[in-house]
């Protein structure tokens, strides 16, 4: 299996073995399979694309199509160890609600996203005048699926009202791990763990 | 082993059994005695852990991948059923069943009632779904197969699938439900209606009792004809027939099959009548319509799983309009909220319900990774 995306290597790392775990926008399962086979979890997924979850279920992983936006309802309470979401809240609808599904159906939750304070994409925006195309976030601003950017700073002020508490952070500049320190300035994702207070 | 097990005369093509004992049926009765028509594929390994349980939609039968001994034709489901399939009898050992009250050779309303040595007629019980799966759990005894690697079924199979799966979770290691539903709608309940009025106006219909004479096969006709746009979508039969004409340049100010869409579901009828019963065709419908796997759960479905350990997976298609997508979906949410181990994709066709019985490659795909995945690497 290739190796996993940053973002991923961190929560993979993070995550306690033998847990149950939701992983919300799956993707190909990647992540899943990975804390499948290197530490026991017991892992389900959600994933919007079919393919992708044709891929994930041809991988043995249990995985259901469906929305965040709309289908985390149908969990209960405090049914998974840890709820994760990588690199999907700022395709959501409405990523404050997504959030408190997310520290509701998981004890614990991991969220990462693209961090749209980093400076190049405010450079970008400044001396370009421009939706920022970068590596990180190539879409055009009219077929991106990313229709709410935030920042890392933003994402903290959501926690902060939603009385969400920060268990861990984790910011990356390429692929390699960068210190806290203006980490919205700096740094292109982050990760982030929570739970509710 | 493989060896024995084709020594072994219960195993092989277009067997049949006598079951030991009477089926509890739903209605309250016992039922005896029950004849079962199967096949098998493939053989049972050392363990008996590869066995494959086959259940057919409402007109299929036991001839999942050989030759139809009626029309000459191949097995109903070659596409998902053979070498190199993703159920291969390489490595499963296959098993379908005629169900119970159908007309390929298991008891129906066909068969013959040893008090009386005339045909049951509509003096065979009626039956459910879950009675269905009764008498198969009961083949499988004769067969000595105590556990299922997996149920499948598409359809009327998918449901028997969800039914093996709530009576008996300890036999059952996975369910494959496609285009398949927990309950019957207020929609599908009348189409079925439609097709039993069908039969019955049908003057030798005469009150089920006109075996040895002419069958009603007009009325059967109807109802398959009916059934037979369920099954299919608005716009593969436009793509398909449009509104071309059948083998004429002009309409004929008449009657006669102008369209070539009329054509098509007059053939469609008139094929059927050769191979099906229509009582069978009664029964089996409303078996269907009865069907409601939550009903005895105080309508809630996740309680007909509640602590199970079988493995699901399930596959709806986009244009398939009889068991739509959201049928899928409230069967997954009540799996999840059973804390089952539960798949679920919705793929695109443009063929409707029956979909799952044509190519889909993504299918084949989806079933192979989630059968292996139960099986020792």
């Amino acid at each position: 299996m290739s190796a996993l995306r940053p973002d991923l290597a961190i929560i993979a790392r993070e995550v306690r073995a033998g847990t149950r775990v939701l992983d919300v926008g799956c993707g190909d399962g990647q992540l899943m399979a990975a804390l499948r086979d290197t530490k026991n979890v017991d892992a389900r997924g959600l994933e919007l694309n079919a393919h992708d979850v044709a891929t994930s279920v041809s991988r043995g992983l249990s995985v259901i199509q469906g929305d965040a936006d709309t289908d985390l309802a149908e969990y209960p309470d405090g049914s998974f160890d840890y709820a994760i979401l990588s690199q999907t809240l700022q395709t959501t609808k409405r990523p404050d609600l997504v959030l408190d599904h997310l520290v509701r159906i998981g004890r614990e939750a991991f969220v990462s996203f693209p961090n749209f304070a980093q400076w190049r994409i405010r450079f970008a925006h400044m001396f370009g005048g421009r939706m920022p195309v970068t590596k990180q976030l190539p879409h055009l601003w009219y077929d991106t699926p990313n229709i709410h950017h935030v920042t890392i700073d933003d994402f903290r002020s959501l926690l902060h009202e939603r009385n969400i508490e920060i268990e861990g952070q984790w910011f990356l500049s390429g692929n390699k791990p960068r210190a806290d320190r203006f980490a919205n300035l700096l740094a292109q994702h982050a990760v982030f763990k929570l739970r509710p207070k | 082993m493989a060896l024995l097990m084709q020594e072994d005369t219960r195993f092989g093509l277009d067997k049949k059994a006598r079951l030991l004992g009477p089926v509890r049926l739903d209605s309250g009765a016992e039922f005896a005695p029950v004849d079962i028509a199967y096949e098998t594929y493939g053989a049972l390994n050392a363990d008996k852990s590869n066995a494959i349980l086959i259940c057919h939609a409402l007109t299929g039968d036991q001839y999942v991948a050989s030759t139809h001994p009626m029309t000459g034709k191949d097995g109903w489901w070659t596409r998902m059923v053979g070498a190199g399939k993703p159920i291969d009898p390489a490595r499963h050992c296959i098993i379908s069943i005629n169900v119970m009250g159908s007309c390929m050779g298991s008891s129906g309303p066909a068969s013959i009632d040893p008090t009386t040595g005339a045909a049951y007629a509509m003096a065979f019980p009626v039956i459910t779904i879950p009675d269905m799966v009764r008498a198969q759990a009961l083949l499988l005894d004769h067969l000595g197969i105590e556990t299922l690697e997996a149920v499948v079924g598409g359809s009327m199979g998918g449901m028997q699938a969800l039914s093996w799966a709530a009576l008996y979770p300890e036999r059952v290691k996975s369910a494959v439900v496609i285009a398949s539903t927990a309950r019957h709608s207020a929609q599908n309940i009348a189409f079925h209606e439609v097709g039993r009025q069908a039969i019955m106006a049908d003057p030798r219909w005469n009150n089920g009792a006109y075996y040895g004479h002419e069958a009603p096969s007009s009325g059967l006709a109807v109802a398959r004809m009916a059934a037979h746009i369920t099954y299919l979508s608005e716009a593969g039969l436009t793509e398909k027939f449009g509104r071309r004409l059948q083998n004429r340049d002009a309409k004929s100010f008449g009657f006669d099959a102008d369209f070539q869409v009329e054509s098509y579901l007059r053939y469609q009828g008139l094929s059927f009548v050769d191979r099906f019963d229509a009582n069978s065709y009664l029964y089996i419908t409303r078996a269907m319509d009865y069907f409601d796997l939550a009903e005895p759960h105080d309508g809630v479905l996740a309680k007909a799983f509640a602590g199970t350990k079988t493995r699901f997976c399930l596959i709806s298609f986009d244009s398939d309009w009889l068991y739509p997508t959201a049928e899928s979906r409230r069967i997954v949410h009540a799996l999840n909220a059973a804390g089952a181990a539960v798949s679920f994709v919705e793929l695109s066709s443009p063929f409707g319900h029956d979909a799952f019985l044509l190519e889909a490659p993504e299918m084949n795909r989806i079933v192979d990774g989630f059968l292996r995945a139960g099986e020792p690497s």
